[in-house]
């Protein structure tokens, strides 16, 4: 190993983190809809591609990446909504497997509804204006792209955090996660608040699409790998705990870009090798609490 | 009509088995018919574990690729005779769902899923990137099944029909000991781990070790259907370590009728046969697929043989 040097690694761990942003944005918007609704939502990599899809589309056609920012999780936002309403809805209490089932027959659909409209090729990703070359951050030059990820990040963490800690919302949705029933009878229309939570968790996976698409190639299937990924980290999180899912999203994402600067073999191995010795020891995640795997 | 329908229920072995024997004449081509067989067989190995315990596999296409890749790299790299490498893929594959299982156990519902979804990954990367032992992308080529002699009567593995049968008497040794499983006591606990976890426990069952033993039968019976696919298609496709193959024998499954012996070969036959009509439409077969599915999901949970049984049942309760 030639020119290893405490700034290649330093380089490598902000990499690994610029990774794990993205990680830990699936995770958190796969933990809200799962804490709140009990449902893991299997199209949520089909979403994370269509967020990228209409990102780089609108892009595109507009050429201003802020406003791509904004109506892509609100188009996947509202496309949520349409799947709790319509599909999801009707399985409540048939037990857990069946949304599951169901968001999978619908990541299947989504995915050729994009190669229907895109082609199978897919887009080319673009790096918005200003964001493109890089910066030097002290230690060396980083791409300016991933420091504006990792920051922005930051910032929709930051503020569903706020949102769910902070606001008479987040009040409703806890409690509506710890005890529908006794917030049904406080006259809180939970239905609706389920509603607006997958819808949120959709928006999350549409954004990180977006976010993530000028550090990929856009193209239908680039969900599938992802939505793998995503399951790691919330195994290895713990289910349900957004702390969790944060953390091991960028728990995961340094594991990855470190075993690829030291065995570039084996670093899309290594995160499941993580996960593995994360079960061995804790089965129920870093920050999941024991019996809460139900 | 009904003690036609229960000598048949009673005979559920020798039933499958004519029904199988004269399944190629009213398919369009033997192929298809060979790949529903060998397909039905992978959904009746994972319906085992979902249908009949319960738990929610994801991961099962790993071990349809153990199965296919261990008889491939047996014959094309060790030259071993076709059938011991139909065992290496077996035995291969029933140790991988020992250790899948093991760690999968370890946790409960839809984290059961997710686990068993990313560990099915790890075995894609790895024979992924075995790329000296399993071709890689591009897939193992050349696993063949030479001409041989059964009895001083040669047997060509290449003519069609030759081959549906078999692969056919692989199938019915399978699918005789899944219905041995689903009658010993076995299947009770099975059933019982399904229906209440908890309550099965306190009644002194070990359900940890039923779990992870019905983990490795399923995860062998999936291997031999992987091992057929292989010298079916004398080449082994990386796609068949991919977790839309999992997801295809979770697709059939509920098509068919999870938890219904016949019910998987019934989704798999007409989900393959869905596919084979609808490209000759589109290419974007998947999404006819995916809503299909969706379809049944929402409105037919119990698929359509588990539907048709369902039917039946009602008719002898009412006559009774």
């Amino acid at each position: 190993m030639t020119g290893l040097t405490f700034e290649l690694l330093c380089m490598q761990l902000l990499t690994g983190i610029a990774l794990g942003s993205i990680y830990a944005l699936l995770a958190l918007g796969l933990c809200l809809i799962f804490g709140m609704l009990n449902v893991v939502n299997f199209a949520h990599g089909a979403f994370f591609m269509v967020g990228a899809f209409l990102g780089v589309y609108f892009l595109g056609v507009t050429g201003n990446f802020w406003f791509s920012l904004v109506l892509t999780p609100l188009l996947t936002g509202c496309l949520g909504l349409l799947t709790e309403r319509f599909l999801v809805r009707p399985l409540y209490g048939r037990g857990l497997d069946y949304p599951l089932l169901l968001t999978f027959g619908l990541s299947y659909v989504l995915i050729e509804v994009m190669r229907v409209t895109f082609g199978i090729e897919g887009l080319p990703s673009i790096t918005p204006d200003g964001l493109g070359g890089s910066i030097n951050v002290g230690i060396g030059y980083f791409p300016k792209y991933r420091l504006f990820l990792i920051g922005a990040t930051a910032l929709i963490i930051l503020g569903v955090w706020f949102l769910i800690q902070k606001t008479r919302y987040g009040l409703i949705i806890k409690a509506g996660a710890a005890d529908q029933e006794i917030v049904k009878v406080l006259g809180v229309d939970i239905a609706k608040v389920w509603l607006l939570v997958f819808g949120l968790g959709c928006a999350i996976a549409g954004l990180s699409g977006i976010l993530a698409s000028p550090t990929r190639s856009v193209n239908p299937e680039m969900g599938v790998p992802i939505l793998a990924e995503s399951f790691v980290v919330t195994v290895v999180g713990g289910m349900g705990s957004p702390v969790g899912a944060v953390v091991a999203g960028l728990l995961v994402g340094v594991v990855y870009s470190m075993t690829s600067l030291f065995f570039p073999d084996l670093a899309e191995l290594s995160i499941f090798v993580l996960m593995a010795v994360v079960l061995l020891i804790r089965p129920q995640g870093l920050f999941g609490k024991a019996g809460a795997m139900g | 009509m009904n003690s036609l329908f229960q000598l048949i229920a009673r005979h559920r072995v020798l039933a499958s088995t004519i029904f199988l024997a004269i399944f190629p004449f009213i398919m369009p081509y033997e192929a298809l018919a060979i790949n529903i067989l060998i397909f039905g067989l992978f959904a009746m190995g994972f319906n085992l574990l979902f249908g009949y315990m319960g738990l929610l596999s994801f991961g099962h296409a790993a071990f349809l690729g153990i199965g296919s890749y261990l008889t491939g790299i047996g014959i094309v790299h060790y030259g071993l005779p076709w059938g011991v490498a139909i065992l290496a893929g077996v035995i291969g594959a029933a140790i991988g769902g020992l250790i899948m299982g093991f760690l999968a156990i370890r946790t409960r519902g839809i984290y059961f899923s997710m686990v068993t979804l990313a560990l099915g990954q790890i075995v894609y990367y790895i024979f992924y990137k075995a790329e000296s032992l399993t071709g890689g992308e591009n897939g193992l080529r050349g696993v063949r099944v030479d001409p041989f002699n059964v009895l001083g009567v040669p047997v060509d593995f290449l003519n069609p029909m030759v081959k549906y049968y078999i692969i056919l008497f692989f199938v019915v040794i399978a699918i005789w000991l899944i219905s041995r499983i689903l009658n010993s006591p076995l299947g009770a606990v099975m059933e019982a781990i399904r229906e209440n976890e908890k309550r099965a426990a306190a009644c002194g069952f070990d359900v940890a070790k039923t779990k992870l033993l019905v983990f490795v039968l399923s995860a062998g019976i999936c291997g031999l259907a992987g091992s057929l696919r292989g010298l079916h298609l004398s080449i082994v496709p990386i796609d068949s370590l991919h977790y839309l193959q999992s997801g295809q024998a979770v697709m059939m499954s509920i098509l068919g009728g999870m938890g219904t012996f016949f019910g998987p070969f019934v989704g798999a036959a007409v989900m393959l046969y869905l596919e084979d009509v609808v490209t000759t439409f589109t290419k974007h077969w998947m999404a006819v697929v995916g809503l299909v599915f969706m379809f049944f999901v929402l409105f037919f949970p119990k698929g359509i043989w588990g539907t048709i049984l369902s039917k039946l049942q009602i008719n002898q309760d009412s006559k009774s």
